[in-house]
């Protein structure tokens, strides 16, 4: 490569979403001399608050903050560095036609016309779904194994997850798991519950983010996942919305000694003698660094900044193999006041609203989506963190809703036409459980998975950049030459999403990273 | 000719060469095997005779079932330099080169000769298909690839005699073609390639035309050398010389490692003896550098051995021990008498250490008398050249005749 500039580092991280950046935040800790790279305006990845409208601010992608990971909390300080929570903990209401609606909280259910044998059960299988996340929690925070050449911390692994598994759990529970591990959230909750408007909402838990409907195999596992992978699987809202959260990890980077530059677009990671030499930025300045960790999609790195030719073939075949289709839309709208939803009082409002009234609803609006419709009777989680947060606006509020089931590649294109229908649904949708709201609304956006592939370079709109499916986590994650962050070429690494534990705001990826990089893994 | 173009196409799965016809005149004995989708010759005569032809005169072995692919493009040179370990660079417009290609694990997938066309085109030729191959190669290449195994006619022309055939047949400065020069020539009905090459360890040539010349040089070849006993051979006769040659093949040297599945059946460079194509510091991150860089360093599980096997019963298939009664080693992969050499010549693999230059090890040979099962034991002595490598085999120019 010609013309280095003078800007030589020990690590380049190439994107500064929340991965990149808490991997950033240890490394400099560890003493390294690390900048972090990010293409927008401001960090965050799909962890930023933007502008709805005059005075509005919304979470732009990821709204609710369930999955933060508590070691990286911890370690990097973040509430020193102004992570602050409007709400802790919220429950999730499970909206009702007749508004008669049912309240989730970890262990407890209540209204919606359930039972008391499966209000009982209930508590009974959240018992022991957080029994199964305890037990197998410690994964997200340990590097996948390296099966073929198992080192020590391998060893010490794979015996503290055969000794929890087998004494921990015990040999019955132990036995239960591996029969659900691989199963449908439809078969598992159809054998625990008789109440559908519970399991509906419940199986809503397993297909989020996914391109899964409850009868599509194997999404068990996202619904453990979901609990395993952070807070215990409760739901808190981040004062100033997901975008604060990032602010908080820059923050803690910046402190530790790390450099964060906003509006540097890296064009290419660049390659010299089969080793990684440093990277270019779009406007052509050059910075030098025998380490580059790339928190961008997989895809991006491999096909666009470094390139195929640098990798070897086979390697490339399977990076352009990874499954990642999104199905989730975005649906913002900014409100003059808050609309009244049947039946809930604005207390309420403060939750995390959902609308998958039975899992047949649900697999039913999943169906368009595989023939490249939107559903006409979509699925949502809805946020209006406003009622905890004036922050996001300053009068009148906020709404924040993950709409399914949306397809990448939608029949005849994302026209604004297309776009324009969509967000008609949505609403309508709405409507039905709070009749009021087209009298408040003031602007309203749809964010479809393709433009979030543009807006956060999420290919394919996934938002864990890489479908979390048992064929593609742990040690196949994302593929299995580079499921330890270390890809086969030297000097490169990945820290975001794509790589184990995946994607959701965690920390996990860039905290296992960094460890990688500094033990100095290939 | 069966082509695609006819109506009945789908009713036999059998392709026929463009010089099918010419070489049926040839057949006495009907002895044909299926070589990809075309119908091949076995024997056309009689094996010694036919194997003879390659040594003492000239042969002619339809080469056209090989798979044959064209790159072509401004990355083309890169391209060819990650898909494979030699160092590309070196070889110039007009060379032909031998090489291997790997997967990531640096296992072999095929072995073949490619020839620069231009600057910015290749004709890369296997035993095996790899449009899958090329498929996933091509990746952030800007080529173009494609098959033209059935568009590409092809000839091996073989034997001492041959250089004498082609300048009789009026190719200007043939004799002038070092060992493994491509060079084109004027012929009816467009040009045609000839290069310098081989798979027999001899003086020889490859001629590579369009379908509806083959017929035209069949006859032209003929004229030339009309008195010089050329011969169509079957491929029982090639696989004696190329053993005799020490040269491997796909599918009995070595399992392809894009069809093997089952871990450790497949083998790399190193473990075939073809470490030489193997460049691992030419700067490219070609496809298995990691892995065999890795096994130069730890080394490797194999070693390809050539061996001078006692008596003359062929080790065909036979399991090799470090001493009489001892311990299994390895096995014999390819064997053959060889007429020419006059030695009984094995090739095979033994695990690491065994098997260095000098080193006596033992085969467990079976062979059938008259339907009856007889086992004998063979002392080998591992050699270092092949049995048969005449200068003239590089010999420029070749005698004249």
């Amino acid at each position: 490569m010609t013309n280095t500039s003078n800007k030589s580092y020990d690590v380049i991280i190439v994107g500064g979403g929340h991965n990149g950046l808490v991997c950033a935040a240890y490394l400099a800790k560890a003493g390294k001399k690390v900048v972090v790279l990010e293409a927008q305006k401001q960090v965050g990845g799909a962890a930023v608050t933007s502008e709805l409208s005059y005075g509005k601010k919304v979470s732009s992608c990821a709204h609710f903050l369930n999955q933060l990971n508590t070691i990286v909390s911890k370690d990097l300080n973040l509430t020193s560095h102004g992570l602050k929570l409007s709400a802790s903990n919220i429950s999730t209401i499970a909206l009702h036609a007749d508004g008669d609606h049912m309240h989730l909280t970890k262990n407890s259910v209540k209204g919606g016309g359930i039972s008391e044998s499966d209000a009982a059960n209930y508590k009974k299988f959240m018992d022991l779904m957080h029994e199964y996340a305890g037990t197998l929690g410690f994964l997200i925070d340990l590097p996948p194994m390296d099966i073929f050449n198992l080192d020590w911390d391998d060893k010490v692994a794979a015996m503290k997850l055969g000794w929890k598994m087998r004494f921990g759990l015990g040999a019955e529970k132990m036995s239960e798991f591996l029969r659900m591990v691989g199963m449908n959230i439809r078969d598992v909750l159809d054998d625990e519950f008789d109440n559908e408007h519970l399991k509906g909402a419940l199986s809503f838990d397993a297909v989020l983010g996914t391109h899964t409907g409850p009868y599509s195999p194997g999404n068990f596992l996202n619904f453990l996942y979901r609990i395993a992978s952070g807070n215990n699987g409760a739901v808190d809202i981040p004062e100033g919305g997901m975008g604060a959260v990032t602010e908080a990890m820059s923050k803690a980077a910046i402190a530790n000694g790390a450099e964060v530059r906003v509006g540097a677009r890296v064009k290419s990671i660049n390659v010299d003698n089969c080793a990684v030499i440093g990277v270019t930025l779009e406007d052509g300045e050059q910075l030098s660094a025998g380490i580059v960790a790339s928190n961008a999609n997989m895809k991006t790195t491999v096909y666009d900044m470094v390139g195929p030719r640098h990798f070897e073939a086979d390697f490339v075949k399977r990076i352009g193999d990874i499954r990642m289709r999104g199905a989730a839309a975005k649906l913002h709208i900014a409100l003059k006041e808050l609309p009244e939803f049947t039946g809930l009082s604005k207390q309420d409002l403060k939750n995390r609203l959902v609308i998958a009234p039975t899992q047949n609803q649900v697999e039913r609006a999943f169906n368009h989506v595989k023939y490249g419709e939107v559903s006409t009777s979509p699925m949502m989680e809805i946020s209006i963190p406003s009622v905890v947060d004036s922050s996001l606006a300053e009068n009148g509020h906020v709404l924040s809703a993950t709409v399914q089931y949306a397809p990448y590649e939608l029949k005849g294109g994302w026209t604004d036409q297309a776009k324009a229908d969509f967000l008609e649904v949505c609403i309508n949708r709405i409507a039905e459980f709070a009749p009021n709201i087209r009298d408040h609304i003031e602007h309203a956006e749809i964010i479809t998975p393709k433009d979030l592939e543009d807006r956060f370079g999420l290919v394919g709109g996934n938002w864990h950049h890489g479908e979390l499916t048992l064929d593609q986590m742990l040690m196949l994650r994302p593929v299995p030459e580079a499921s330890r962050y270390a890809l086969p070429l030297d000097g490169m690494y990945i820290c975001g999403a794509g790589a184990h534990p995946g994607g959701g705001v965690m920390g996990a990826a860039g905290r296992n990273a960094a460890q990688a990089i500094l033990k100095g893994d290939a | 000719m069966l082509s695609e173009k006819d109506p009945n196409h789908w009713r036999s799965a059998v392709k026929y060469s463009p010089f099918y016809n010419k070489i049926k005149e040839h057949d006495y004995v009907n002895e044909w095997h299926r070589w990809q989708e075309y119908t091949t010759a076995t024997v056309l005569e009689d094996t010694t005779i036919e194997y003879f032809a390659i040594r003492n005169s000239a042969s002619i072995f339809d080469i056209t079932p090989m798979s044959k692919y064209r790159i072509k493009g401004p990355d083309a040179l890169e391209f060819m330099n990650r898909l494979l370990p030699r160092d590309m660079t070196k070889i110039r417009v007009g060379r032909v080169a031998y090489t291997v290609w790997c997967d990531d694990e640096g296992m072999v997938i095929d072995d073949g000769t490619v020839f620069r066309i231009a600057e910015d085109e290749y004709l890369l030729c296997a035993q095996e298909r790899q449009m899958e191959i090329l498929r996933r190669n091509a990746v952030g290449f800007d080529i173009s690839y494609s098959e033209v195994t059935d568009e590409i006619a092809a000839i091996s022309f073989q034997g001492p005699v041959t250089c004498k055939i082609l300048k009789n047949m009026g190719f200007k400065d043939v004799e002038t073609m070092k060992m493994f020069d491509v060079r084109f020539f004027d012929f009816p009905g467009g040009e045609i390639m000839i290069s310098r090459s081989g798979y027999t360890g001899d003086l020889g040539y490859e001629i590579w035309t369009k379908n509806d010349q083959a017929e035209p040089l069949w006859d032209a070849i003929y004229e030339g050398g009309k008195d010089y006993a050329i011969r169509p051979i079957g491929g029982d006769a090639l696989e004696i010389a190329r053993v005799e040659a020490g040269l491997i093949a796909a599918h009995v040297d070595f399992s392809p490692a894009n069809e093997t599945v089952r871990a450790g059946h497949a083998k790399s460079p190193y473990e075939l003896g073809l470490g030489w194509l193997v460049k691992l510091d030419k700067g490219v991150a070609f496809n298995g550098r990691r892995a065999l860089k890795k096994e130069k360093e730890n080394g490797s599980r194999y070693r390809f051995v050539k061996l001078d096997v006692e008596g003359n019963k062929p080790a065909h298939n036979a399991y090799l021990f470090d001493k009489e009664n001892g311990k299994n080693i390895g096995h014999v992969s390819s064997a053959a008498w060889a007429p020419s050499a006059k030695t009984n010549v094995g090739l095979g693999f033994v695990d690491m250490p065994y098997g260095e230059v000098g080193d006596e090890i033992w085969a467990e040979i079976y062979y059938q008398k008259e339907l009856k099962w007889i086992k004998r034991w063979a002392k080998c002595t591992v050699v270092k050249d092949p049995a048969w490598s005449p200068p003239r085999k590089t010999l420029t120019p070749p005698e004249d005749f």
